[in-house]
């Protein structure tokens, strides 16, 4: 007994202190693709490389449709080394999740030349990547907070990719307790349903009978490529594709699986949502 | 092998059609017709052959017939013997090998599901991969398109085998369970605290991947394997790639062995660390639990300093590694290492100084070493039941043979043996991992990439952490693939966790399931 307190004094503080401060993120992780979308030349071998269709282009009347979606983006990288005229390249902003599907979709249209490359970008739209960064919304829930969520998680088809890094929010180093969120065995004492998919055909049920066991006002995080979208995995015969097939989502959290951090800044942007809804919908 | 072969031939002169080397070591053995059971008797008992997977494959389209595959292996032999049976398209039907070998139960019955090949004589042959409520359909046949949209969920008629009598009743968990954890169903029957037995329904989490691999170019397919089960991807992710290689002869070079050996072996430690720290969770030991998730993070940190990822995903790929590696890159292996050696050591003492926790381990969850042998475990739970198998001795590849280590065994079979497996097998990685470093050699970390020669078929094995993981592909024209197998550990061991579970208390249900750690993921695909 002596000797555990020892070890655990000696070790002292190993908690990250993320939001507030950014974390320790290897050179070599792979975050955000940013793409330079006037100096794209072609962006014919990148979707040709993309495992999931997150790079897809769409081409009519010499008008070439190209489109962006970190909602099925697994972070693989491909893109990038294909992309000979660098247009494409790797960021280490994790910070991705939103609270609209739209906002992670970016599309641009290129006049076509002849050969298949770009011509002109004609037209760009995107929404906002990163809606809040999680620093600032810490500090906004500081205000509202009770100091209270309580998340109930729903693996409806996951590889156990996305599971692995949210049970790595209960470990010492990014420790969600300390933000008063906790993961509770019941449905029933869940404010966040915390979801990772793609939803299969044998998890509809039940998910949708978890979604009704949890009391209002609720609100629902999908995980990972898979959960936003199906990922890698789609919608086939046994996969109905993303979490908002099945039940009604409020944030996304793109992935592949998220990190702590991620999950962290999603988590805290539905908390958000979570407080506004308390006002709304008195519990009794 | 050779003799073995004459030996087959000579005792089974009408029943061999053919016989083949279709990859380097890999045996095949073309059967006339669709009953390999006689062969697969003869190979058992009289060479202590080991039958590591069965399934199937349809080429009606090419061919007018499926074909069956029994995979073999057998002590002191690396190479791998494949019995290949047809079976007519107008009778769709097999022996079935499970009533004497119940480590093809679960097997034989996904042929059924997938194939509509009935499975004759089996002893349950009830769905087991389409749950009830699907209609009548074989998904894995070719006139069966991925993207069909089947008729809406209506619930579950799955019946469990009753239980009577005074005091026993039934505890349905899942498929939702109350920790963080995969989707399955579980049945118990309980006379009190006792358990009587185990029901388990899997498949929650099946989405269609060996019939999305028959969709996919290959260099896009590696990145399906690494979603198979996430906690071992880069495992199942080089299993799919070994079997590409061996399929088109594709030479990988040294130091990409290397890399790929020591990333293996990363994500042992990881997974083991993290295990041996649930175990002691799930008896109420939480401070332990806290140190490995510690120890864990500082692994993770290592993983994406070498591939980007902290699940090493995005990293295999046929012919060697994505990327190199630069000096920095290298030199943190060893300095991060010897961090976790010293954690790990102090974790160990921590879980041995306890005696509620060892008291609560020893005897708890006990899985017999004959039931074990029988039932096919294999991996972790199969070494802590007398399971004498590794992949990595005995069908050594990438970089293992300029390794040595020690394969850990034990006898008991319970929870603490289990877990001790895991610790014996940290600290020789530990070793291994330093050794591999100190002869990672120079050169090209990938092959150039070349097209994938059509109708080639190969397996690619690994050790995972949790056990041995087989892919079998047939190659197709134009990069694709004609089918992926995939076999993960994890479905021969659940069976195992339905005897290990008998006449404990209910309350041991979860360090036992724990002890066993399954992939649902793996086994449902």
């Amino acid at each position: 007994m002596f000797k555990i307190l020892q070890k655990s004094i000696s070790i002292g503080t190993v908690t990250a202190e993320y939001p507030r401060v950014a974390p320790h993120l290897a050179e070599q992780f792979r975050g955000r693709l940013e793409f330079d979308f006037a100096a794209w030349s072609d962006a014919r071998p990148a979707a040709d490389v993309c495992p999931t269709g997150a790079i897809a282009i769409h081409d009519c009347d010499g008008v070439r449709q190209v489109t962006v979606d970190y909602g099925r983006c697994i972070f693989c990288g491909e893109c990038e080394q294909a992309s000979a005229d660098g247009a494409v390249r790797m960021t280490k902003q994790f910070e991705l999740a939103v609270t609209d599907r739209r906002d992670l979709v970016i599309t641009a249209e290129y006049a076509l030349q002849a050969d298949g490359h770009h011509g002109e970008l004609l037209s760009f739209s995107s929404g906002p990547i990163a809606e809040e960064p999680g620093k600032r919304i810490e500090a906004a829930i500081h205000k509202l907070l009770g100091r209270s969520l309580a998340i109930r998680q729903v693996d409806a088809g996951s590889c156990n990719g996305c599971e692995q890094e949210i049970v790595a929010l209960n470990n010492p180093v990014h420790d969600i307790e300390r933000f008063g969120i906790r993961f509770v065995a019941s449905p029933r004492h869940a404010d966040m349903l915390l979801v990772t998919g793609p939803v299969t055909r044998n998890m509809e049920l039940a998910l949708r009978k978890t979604w009704a066991a949890t009391p209002d006002p609720k609100v629902v995080v999908a995980v990972g490529a898979c959960g936003i979208s199906g990922g890698i995995f789609g919608t086939n015969y046994a996969s109905l594709g993303g979490v908002d097939a099945v039940i009604p989502v409020d944030v996304y959290i793109p992935g592949c699986p998220p990190r702590p951090e991620a999950l962290l800044h999603g988590i805290l942007l539905a908390l958000g949502l979570v407080r506004q809804r308390m006002g709304t919908h008195p519990r009794g | 092998m050779t003799s073995l072969l004459n030996n087959l031939r000579e005792c089974f002169p009408e029943q061999i059609r053919a016989v083949e080397e279709t990859a380097s070591g890999q045996f095949t053995v073309l059967l006339n017709g669709p009953d390999a059971t006689a062969m697969a008797r003869h190979l058992m008992s009289g060479y202590q052959a080991r039958l590591v997977t069965v399934f199937a494959e349809d080429r009606v389209q090419v061919e007018g017939v499926f074909y069956l595959y029994y995979v073999f292996d057998r002590p002191g032999d690396p190479s791998w013997l494949i019995l290949k049976a047809s079976v007519a398209a107008e009778n769709p039907t097999f022996p079935s090998l499970a009533a004497e070998f119940p480590a093809v139960n679960w097997q034989e019955r996904e042929i059924q599901d997938w194939f509509g090949l009935e499975a004759v004589g089996h002893p349950n042959p009830r769905r087991v991969a389409l749950h009830d409520n699907w209609p009548d359909v074989h998904p894995l046949r070719k006139d069966f398109p991925l993207d069909t949209v089947l008729p809406p969920f209506e619930g579950e008629r799955h019946v469990y085998r009753p239980a009577h009598g005074e005091g026993v009743f039934h505890i349905p968990v899942g498929p939702v369970h109350a920790g963080i954890i995969e989707p399955g169903h579980f049945d118990f029957a309980v006379a009190g605290e006792p358990i009587l037995y185990l029901q388990l329904r899997m498949f929650y989490t099946h989405k269609g991947t060996e019939k999305l691999f028959e969709n996919l170019p290959i260099q896009r397919a590696v990145f399906l394997a690494e979603s198979i089960s996430g906690d071992s991807a880069f495992s199942h992710g080089t299993a799919f790639c070994r079997a590409i290689e061996q399929a088109s002869g594709i030479e990988v070079p040294a130091r990409a062995q290397f890399q790929r050996t020591i990333l293996l072996e990363l994500e042992r430690i990881v997974n083991h660390i993290s295990d041996a720290g649930a175990i002691a969770n799930d008896v109420g030991f939480v401070i332990a639990n806290a140190h490995a998730g510690r120890v864990r993070e500082i692994l993770l940190g290592l993983c994406e300093t070498l591939t980007g990822s902290r699940m090493l995903r995005g990293m295999v790929a046929p012919g060697g590694v994505r990327r190199d590696w630069q000096r920095t890159q290298v030199e943190a292996i060893e300095k991060t290492l010897k961090v976790v050696q010293r954690e790990f050591r102090d974790l160990v003492a921590m879980l041995q100084s306890s005696n509620s926790t060892r008291e609560r381990l020893q005897r708890t969850g006990i899985l017999r070493a004959e039931k074990a042998s029988m039932l096919g475990v294999v991996g972790v739970a199969g070494r802590a039941s007398g399971v004498d198998l590794d992949l990595r001795r005995d069908h050594p590849y990438e970089a293992y043979r300029h390794l040595p280590f020690r394969v850990p065994v034990y006898q008991a079979g319970d929870v603490r043996h289990r877990l001790l497996v895991r610790i014996d097998e940290v600290s020789e990685s530990i070793q291994m991992v330093r050794a591999a470093v100190t002869q990672l050699p120079d050169g090209p970390h990938r092959a150039p990439t070349q097209p994938i020669p059509p109708d080639r078929c190969a397996i690619g094995a690994v050790e995972g952490w949790r056990g041995e993981i087989v892919h079998w592909v047939h190659t197709g024209y134009g990069n694709c693939l004609e089918r992926c197998k995939v076999k993960d550990p994890s479905l021969n061991n659940w069976p195992a966790i339905v005897e290990a579970v008998e006449g404990n208390i209910i309350a041991d249900f979860p360090v036992i399931n724990k002890s066993f750690n399954l992939s649902y993921s793996g086994t449902d695909r």
